[in-house]
């Protein structure tokens, strides 16, 4: 097992290294149309052939992880750190403040959250420019989802003010923020790195989802959702099988993902 | 005293929806593009037009008001007019929602089924040998967007309605392989096995029942996920149910239509979870 993990991590170093170097890496700009060459099958030119409006595959692929893997990382940042301070005050207030802010995490978790960011994502402004409509989307998926892993997190911070040491620090006289920063938050770090892995394959699946409904990422910046948009195209994948690589990239990350990280996923 | 819970369920319900009716209705308010149209776009429409469409959303920009409004046309059965259609809401949804329970029923039902058959095995044998396949498998499924899912059932020509249970299953297999793993691994199920009872018999005796309260927990979560679910697939499988409908009013920016849609399935998603939640309390008697 302990193999496989390594050999999953070096997959996932692997994946990610090559989405950071994607303006080395790729044969040609995201962006840039080869109009001789559109629907161009594989060749040593494009190593995975060309879209309908004849730019790289391979380059849009590159670029496309790289948007993904980076922003989605950043979006679970967002929802950990919102996650910590919420769930973070209800466990360490505890009494009416715990109980109402508890009755919000309940209220934002019954939420259908799917119809709810299909529908704020929609409501984006009309002539929003593509790396803007990326940083919205991801700042949307990390703004909704909070609510799970706040829970997690008040459980945490729940259990670490009644144990031993944080009862020994009180009778120390270690009070308030000091007691919260000193004790409390640095072993409060494993949780929050756990719901932030957890988060990262669910941000990824969320942006797919909605890229897949053409709400995510706005075209001509290459995500992993409106990557899998061309698949739509149901004739042409059954003739261009090549046109599957991003969804075999993203099955290999994510599946590399879950085994790392198992957790559960609220979008997908 | 069941009386008693399922009322407090059911005022937590009317209190969380009302609630999240409105946080739904804020969220949709505050949003950067809100009051957007657009036919605002549309070169050939004049400076009053385009003003007249402007005033068109002035209702909705207090969204107190609106909302007030909206309840109380809740009360007298009007759920409104869709803007971008152009027809009732009620209307919309009594010709949508069968399409849809039909469907996440199916899911349901073929997600539970699919899942638990993938799960009883390893956990009746006990050999690991017999969850490397249900393993795979699951871990492949979770690795897709449901939306992607859609997408390789129309490739492929499989029957829609079972793509659902494609998005439940893994969830399934997952959650209720560790749960049986880990009430197998229990004091008085080695006590058990100690005295020589069958495989089959100790799963049925000591396991499922100890087992059983949380599973029915997750059946409640799971009508989430498939609501959740229905979206893509309704637009990529092409069935006229809520999803779809969510979709079109989410690309027309219809708030009324959106709030409505919402509302009806946090109602669901809340009416199923204090279902199981209720459900789970006689079942775990037995513990």
């Amino acid at each position: 097992m302990k193999t496989l993990r390594q050999f999953v991590w070096g997959i996932l170093i692997l994946v990610f290294a090559a989405s950071l170097m994607a303006g080395l890496l790729a044969p040609a700009p995201y962006g840039q149309q080869f109009r001789d060459s559109t629907n161009a099958g594989p060749s040593r030119r494009f190593p995975l052939g060309t879209d309908e409006l004849g730019r790289d595959r391979l380059s849009r692929l590159l670029y496309g992880s790289r948007v993904s893997l980076l922003l989605a990382p950043a979006a679970a940042l967002l929802s950990t750190f919102i996650a910590a301070l919420i769930g973070g005050l209800a466990g360490y207030l505890g009494g009416w403040w715990e109980r109402l802010i508890m009755r919000f995490i309940d209220l934002s978790l019954s939420l259908p959250w799917l119809f709810l960011l299909l529908t704020v994502r929609a409501l984006l402004p009309l002539n929003v420019s593509p790396v803007a409509s990326v940083s919205i989307t991801f700042a949307l998926l990390g703004l909704l989802g909070w609510a799970g892993p706040a829970r997690v997190v008040r459980s945490g911070v729940r259990s670490l003010t009644s144990s031993g040491f944080v009862l020994q620090a009180r009778a120390c006289g270690c009070r308030g923020s000091r007691l919260l920063v000193m004790q409390v938050l640095p072993n409060l770090k494993p949780i929050l790195q756990a719901q932030f892995w957890i988060s990262v394959p669910v941000f990824i699946l969320a942006e797919a989802n909605l890229g897949l409904l053409g709400l995510g990422v706005s075209e001509p910046l290459p995500s992993w959702g409106n990557l899998l948009r061309g698949l739509e195209n149901y004739g042409a994948v059954r003739s261009n099988p090549w046109t599957l690589a991003p969804v075999l990239l993203l099955v290999i990350v994510m599946g590399s993902l879950h085994l790392v990280f198992p957790g559960e996923d609220y979008y997908s | 005293m069941w009386i008693h819970r399922a009322a407090r369920h059911t005022a937590t319900i009317l209190i969380t929806v009302l609630l999240g009716g409105l946080l739904g209705a804020t969220l949709l308010r505050f949003a950067p593009g809100f009051g957007v149209d657009e036919q605002e776009l549309d070169t050939r429409l004049s400076g009053a037009t385009i003003q007249a469409l402007r005033d068109s959303h002035a209702a909705e920009r207090n969204v107190l008001v609106f909302y007030a409004r909206y309840l109380s046309g809740l009360l007298r059965g009007d759920l409104g007019v869709s803007r971008s259609l152009q027809r009732p809401i009620s209307e919309l949804l009594s010709q949508r929602i069968p399409v849809t329970l039909r469907l996440v029923a199916f899911g349901l039902l073929a997600g539970w089924l699919l899942g638990l058959a993938l799960a009883l095995p390893g956990a009746i044998s006990g050999k690991p040998a017999h969850d490397i396949l249900p393993g795979f498998l699951s871990g492949a499924l979770l690795s897709l967007p449901s939306a992607l899912v859609a997408v390789l059932f129309v490739l492929i020509g499989g029957p829609g309605p079972l793509a659902i249970a494609l998005v439940i299953a893994p969830k399934v297999y997952r959650y209720s392989r560790n749960l049986l793993a880990q009430t197998s691994a229990m004091p008085h199920v080695l006590a058990a096995r100690a005295k020589g009872l069958s495989r089959l018999r100790i799963l049925l005796w000591h396991v499922l029942p100890i087992a059983a309260p949380q599973i029915i927990a997750l059946a409640g979560v799971s009508v989430s996920i498939a609501f959740g679910a229905s979206i893509p697939i309704e637009v990529i499988c092409d069935f006229p149910g809520i999803g779809q409908l969510a979709w079109q009013a989410a690309l027309a920016r219809d708030m009324p239509l959106l709030v409505n849609l919402t509302v009806l399935v946090t109602v669901v998603t809340l009416v199923a979870n204090s279902a199981s939640d209720l459900a789970v309390s006689p079942s775990s008697g037995r513990q």
